[in-house]
């Protein structure tokens, strides 16, 4: 048998059976779409918080549905061929991996929106320096999930863990604009509105990395077919000792 | 605390490893080769049986599961221009040795077939043959005793115990293929192999025979040899794979229909191959 197993966990052969490789084909096709979408939502949300443009958030919050609607047809979809094909092995991999996928551009766009809705907020009053890392932030989270999506098209799990490696950044530039904001508001109490729906921005982009972490991890299972195991790359949840922290820093 | 980052763990560590302990070795193959005529139907096994377990042998037809079963209680030596080489062990005696009694060594590997195959006698008949002719039971008191119990293991005693008189013949097919297996019990085999037993049982029927198995594998080491991918692996704690005669992948069950490592057996389970 001469079929080499492609990346994302398929053959290159064919079922004997058409009608499931269409399916599964199609599956694959209404991953990228959700995921085009995503990437679309994060990005005019972004644009929406840069050049302060409310019709743009307004775009973004109102396009979030689409992402939902389609995540529940992924979701029946996957229902449906479990139960009549019941996959196997690698096909098992797949679908079970377009159902987690699927959630995790689901929450992609839900972050877009939640930043798009701080945005209409943010447009309403005086703009504050810090907003310049919004832009960079949001590039590397939008790069890790369009190069994510592309690892997932291409069954490429090098890239996948490429990704999963670059969410340390954007990490790191959320830890950063965190301190930043925190001088901020310490400097003028009227920063504190500003630079609170910052945080909360600057958070959920974050989160939208941790996202494209999860689509990482996914795509090395499909393809690989066990877990990825890797060290803890950070310390969790160092909120409040930072905050002290600082305090004590500048005091 | 310059590194400390701030974001919320995420909830992705965790590994599930469900291997099982300690596991003993009930039958095991070392290079077993068969060969019918010139054909060579099976070459070069090697594989291990675990006690108390279920494994199951899956293939496309003509890959030698059904011809690695039936050498596992000699069965092939029936068949003429049969020549199996190798080592065969059960409890690491070998199988195939000379002083070997190739009825007693029947009595204690039984066999259940695709086909129910009852004798055409009397429920009660059938599940005493066995105990019978080896000689199990002093008195007519411990045969009713080994012919109830055994009905009783396969679930058939309360369906049957009005009519133990009564053919086996005239059971169902479900029926009669459990009353094959609680004759093959009778005799306390230490393994049962089933050749595809419920292949010509409809699902109800297949339901019970699974769950029958899986009651069985508490007292005795079962080998099932199976087309229906699905029953392997709901039955099995072991998969074995094979191919054109030779064992291509053997493995966990679970990871055999998870993540198989070999891309035919990936081929054969995912229907790309048959």
């Amino acid at each position: 048998m001469s079929e080499r197993e492609r990346g994302d966990g398929t053959m290159a052969t064919e079922h004997i059976v058409k009608a499931y490789d269409d399916e599964l084909k199609q599956l694959s096709n209404m991953i990228s779409r959700m995921g085009g979408l995503a990437e679309n939502q994060v990005a005019t949300a972004i644009e929406a918080v840069v050049r302060r443009d409310n019709d743009a958030a307004i775009e973004t919050i109102e396009s979030d549905e689409k992402v939902d609607q389609l995540e529940h047809e992924v979701d029946q979809f996957c229902v449906r061929l479990l139960a009549l094909r019941q996959p196997m092995a690698g096909d098992l991999r797949r679908i079970i991996g377009a159902l987690k996928i699927a959630s995790d551009l689901e929450r992609i766009a839900d972050y877009g929106a939640n930043v798009a809705k701080r945005a209409l907020q943010l447009n309403q009053i005086k703009p504050i320096k810090p907003v310049y890392a919004i832009p960079r932030m949001g590039k590397l989270a939008q790069e890790m999930i369009k190069d994510v999506l592309d690892s997932y098209a291409e069954g490429d799990v090098e890239k996948a863990l490429d990704v999963w490696h670059r969410d340390e950044e954007v990490d790191e530039m959320y830890t950063s604009l965190f301190r930043e904001l925190l001088t901020y508001m310490m400097e003028d109490p009227r920063n504190i509105t500003a630079c609170t729906h910052l945080l909360f921005i600057a958070k959920n982009i974050e989160r939208v990395g941790d996202h494209a972490t999860n689509i990482a991890e996914t795509i090395h299972f499909l393809v690989v077919g066990g877990p990825f195991s890797h060290g803890r790359r950070r310390t969790h949840d160092g909120t409040v000792t930072i905050g002290l922290d600082i305090d004590a820093d500048s005091s | 605390m310059a590194n400390t980052q701030l974001q919320d763990a995420d909830p992705r560590d965790g590994a599930v490893s469900s291997r099982p302990a300690a596991r003993r070795t009930k039958m095991a193959a070392r290079d077993v080769n068969v060969f019918y005529g010139d054909t060579h139907a099976l070459k070069g096994v090697d594989l291990d049986v675990y006690e108390h377990e279920v494994t199951a042998f899956i293939g496309p037809s003509g890959c030698g599961k059904s011809t690695l079963l039936r050498c596992l209680n000699r069965m092939n030596d029936m068949i003429e221009g049969c020549r199996v080489s190798g080592e065969m062990t059960l409890d690491g005696r070998d199988i195939y040795s000379r002083d070997i009694d190739v009825v007693q060594l029947r009595a204690e590997i039984g066999m259940v077939f695709q086909k129910p195959n009852p004798f055409p006698k009397s429920i009660y008949d059938n599940v005493a043959y066995g105990p019978r002719i080896h000689g199990l039971a002093r008195t007519k008191s411990d045969l009713d005793e080994i012919v109830l119990t055994s009905l009783e293991k396969t679930g058939l005693l309360d369906e049957v115990h009005d009519r133990l008189d009564q053919p086996g013949t005239g059971l169902s097919g479900g029926q009669q293929q459990r009353l094959c297996i609680a004759r093959a019990i009778a005799v306390s085999p230490k393994v049962i192999l089933m050749d595809e037993p419920c292949s010509a049982l409809d699902p109800i029927a297949t339901a019970r025979i699974e769950e029958l198995i899986d009651e069985l594998r508490e007292n005795y080491t079962i080998v099932i040899v199976t087309h229906n991918m699905q029953q392997a692996a709901r039955v099995s704690q072991r998969t074995a794979f094979f191919h054109l005669g030779s064992l291509i992948e053997m493995d966990e069950t679970e990871q055999v229909f998870t993540s198989p490592k070999n891309e035919h057996t990936q081929g054969y389970i995912t229907g790309r191959y048959g």
